[in-house]
């Protein structure tokens, strides 16, 4: 069965989102309590704003200087023992952990939360060569038991119910029924905990770069990327590039901002920087560590002036919380792994703009997503300069025709009077054909009643008011 | 001081008594008025859809014939965006990109004129009413004008103001986004009625006649009856 077009398929499940009503008040309800979480700790800033501004200069510089400082924490990381590798697209970041995976002759491989993965589908492909696979992100595993991508880059599963997921674990480790979190949460630990020590590789993705001390930062809450970096074998971490912060320093702003604006958490819980494999003198850690830089193809939005300062992401999924679009349609209605005003952002500069242009005009450019950034990406701004580049690209064919008219008829005072004229006199005809395919107006009535038309408009006013 | 008005074409067409309430206040306040009767629409459909080039054909003749105002006033935050913040961008590069700017420094969204520029809060009013209000984004958002309808609203006499839980939520509308994404549109224009309704107010009022276009729909379809006004016809109220 081959899959529906990216446009056909986001049509399809947010419409059918958007009038699910449990599914609506489960995310009203999850992001209400997000808001009531990060206003304190955003509160407990000095000065959000200025700590916004710094931020984004700090990733500014970094993404203006790529060259200098990947190659200096390529310089750092390979000083203390850490393989360095760096992967144009998908295919050659997949082809450098086959290999991996093959020269250290590994079975299994245990994976903390790593979106990187999901961009270039690593799961799916290891899972094809005979390796076995595990989640160990409690939100990812859920995921990946239910056989569907995370739902939300930071909150995985957040669109399941606890009913749910214990039928899950029933379903999958014969479990008993409960829904408590705490036993649910007990239930996938020890499942995970055995993982953890057979595996022969841990995987693991990073929020940070630092270049000069040539480590990488990562920060959770579940204590699983620590035990899925320090016990296996073979380390193997699959980093995008955008990732790169100049300075250590930098994480004493960027850490307490990414749980405030991800989480609403002062910090979270677990932040551990790793800077090598295991050293001559050290009794624990992996035997091998890999770091494998990503771009495919962020070089090209890097390329675009206008956008480039997307690349700022630190993935805290902001935007996602406070974007009404996503919590009326959920997460996987995008089918991207980069959900909400980010990944309608960036998808169409990393897979392409005319099959992903439909996720910029799903917007009402209300630009809540812009105000809530921590590094000030001027989301909603790019989405409308995303509608343009694609119109420039290729125009509408009926669209293009259309909006052509309207600018003449705009245009012609005669005409725009004649033409309100004419919609007065035609008006009352309208209700016959109200919500039948005959109905021009039929995307508007389906759900809501036209305005009634005044006998005068402002302009009949004002020639009559000049008598 | 000499008012040069933009009416938005929703307004001249469907909602009228928003622009002859701005004119009667204005005159009230003792500012001459003219309305430049050949200008229709300020561009924002073609512009947010990505059709920059008829953007800019609609907004030629308002950029010409507004250049010589002193100040221009326009009904609706969306609007008055479109002319003060976007109009840089759609002409920057272009032989009319110095007049845009220059335009958009004279340019005020009709509750920011009152306010920031006139320093004017009281007009005088009486509307003993429980009122929410509703922001509409591009007036919040663009303009940044949070304060003004309040303050203006908070000097009625005998108007409670009570906000909503949903205020600063994007109602849905979005222009060409309502008919693209009808469903999406509807199901936002929902949590924004019903936040409204929580707080039991008699009237929900915005400084955007088009958002207030798309929830009157809305409400008109499911029977909820809460009426809706402009900023200005509460001011017009005694």
């Amino acid at each position: 069965m081959s899959s529906p077009l990216p446009l056909s398929q986001f049509k399809r499940d947010a419409t059918r989102l958007s009038a699910d009503l449990t599914h609506r008040e489960r995310l009203q309800t999850a992001m209400g309590k997000y808001q009531a979480s990060r206003q304190p700790q955003q509160a407990a800033f000095h000065d959000w704003q200025q700590a916004r501004q710094v931020a984004a200069e700090t990733k500014w510089d970094a993404l203006n200087h790529l060259d200098v400082y990947l190659k200096e924490f390529e310089k750092n990381a390979t000083a203390r023992g850490t393989r360095v590798h760096w992967a144009s697209n998908s295919e050659q970041a997949r082809e450098i952990i086959v290999d991996l995976l093959k020269k250290h002759g590994a079975k299994s491989v245990i994976k903390s939360k790593v979106m990187t993965s999901e961009e270039i589908h690593l799961n799916a492909l290891l899972e094809k060569l005979g390796y076995s696979v595990v989640e160990s992100d409690l939100g990812e595993y859920i995921q990946q038991l239910r056989g569907e991508g995370p739902y939300h880059f930071v909150f995985p599963c957040m669109h399941l119910s606890r009913a749910e997921i214990s039928d899950l674990f029933t379903e999958h480790l014969g479990t008993a029924t409960t829904h408590d979190p705490e036993e649910l949460t007990m239930i996938a630990r020890r499942v995970l905990r055995e993982k953890y020590i057979t595996a022969d590789v841990g995987f693991t993705g990073a929020n940070f770069i630092v270049a000069e001390t040539g480590m990488i930062s990562i920060t959770e809450n579940e204590g699983n990327a620590r035990l899925t970096a320090a016990l296996p074998r073979v380390m193997i971490s699959l980093v995008g590039i955008e990732k790169v912060i100049p300075r250590l320093a930098d994480l004493a702003l960027f850490l307490p901002m990414l749980a405030t604006a991800g989480t609403g958490q002062p910090l979270t819980c677990y932040n551990s920087m790793y800077g090598g494999p295991r050293q001559p003198d050290e009794c624990d850690g992996p035997e091998e560590w890999h770091v494998i830089l990503l771009d495919n193809h962020r070089t090209r939005l890097l390329a675009d002036p206008e956008q480039r300062d997307a690349l700022h992401c630190i993935r805290c999924g902001a935007c996602l919380n406070v974007c009404p679009i996503f919590k009326n349609i959920g997460g996987h209605s995008y089918g991207t792994t980069y959900q909400g005003p980010i990944g309608a952002v960036i998808t169409p500069h990393l897979r392409g703009v005319q099959d992903w242009k439909h996720l910029s005009s799903a917007s009402s450019l209300c630009g809540a997503c812009t105000e809530t950034c921590p590094v000030k990406i001027d989301l909603h701004h790019h989405l409308l300069q995303q509608r343009r580049n694609a119109v420039a690209q290729k125009r509408g064919g009926l669209e293009g025709l259309l909006w052509k008219a309207f600018a003449f008829c705009m245009n012609q005072p005669v005409i725009y009077r004649t033409m309100t004229k004419m919609g007065r006199w035609t008006r009352p005809l309208h209700r016959w054909i109200q919500g039948s395919w005959l109905d021009p107006a039929r995307a508007w009535t389906r759900t809501r009643e036209l305005p009634p038309l005044p006998a005068e408009t402002f302009k009949d006013f004002w020639r009559n008011r000049k008598g | 001081m000499k008012v040069t008005l933009f009416v938005p074409c929703f307004i001249d067409l469907v909602s009228p008594q928003v622009g002859v309430a701005m004119v009667n206040l204005l005159e009230k306040l003792g500012h001459t008025l003219e309305y430049p009767e050949k200008l229709t629409c300020c561009g924002q459909p073609p512009f947010n859809s990505g059709y920059w080039e008829e953007a800019r054909r609609v907004a030629r003749p308002v950029l010409e014939r507004l250049q010589n105002a002193e100040a221009v006033v326009i009904g609706s935050g969306s609007c008055g965006a479109m002319l003060k913040k976007f109009y840089p961008d759609l002409f920057a590069g272009q032989p009319e990109a110095e007049a845009a700017q220059a335009l958009s420094d004279k340019c005020w969204e009709f509750s920011e004129f009152l306010v920031n520029k006139l320093g004017v809060t009281s007009v005088g009013a009486k509307f003993p009413h429980r009122v929410t209000i509703h922001d509409g984004c591009h007036g919040l958002r663009e303009l940044n004008g949070k304060q003004p309808i309040r303050k203006l609203l908070q000097a009625v006499e005998g108007l409670e103001l009570v906000e909503m839980k949903e205020a600063e939520t994007c109602c849905g509308f979005g222009g060409t986004f309502a008919t693209k994404f009808p469903m999406i549109s509807t199901a936002m224009g929902e949590v924004k009625c019903a936040s409204a309704a929580e707080t039991c107010a008699e009237f929900m009022v915005s400084n955007d006649s088009s958002c207030l276009l798309h929830l009157r729909g809305l409400m008109d379809r499911t029977g909820q009856s809460l009426p809706t006004r402009h900023v200005a016809e509460i001011l017009m109220c005694s």
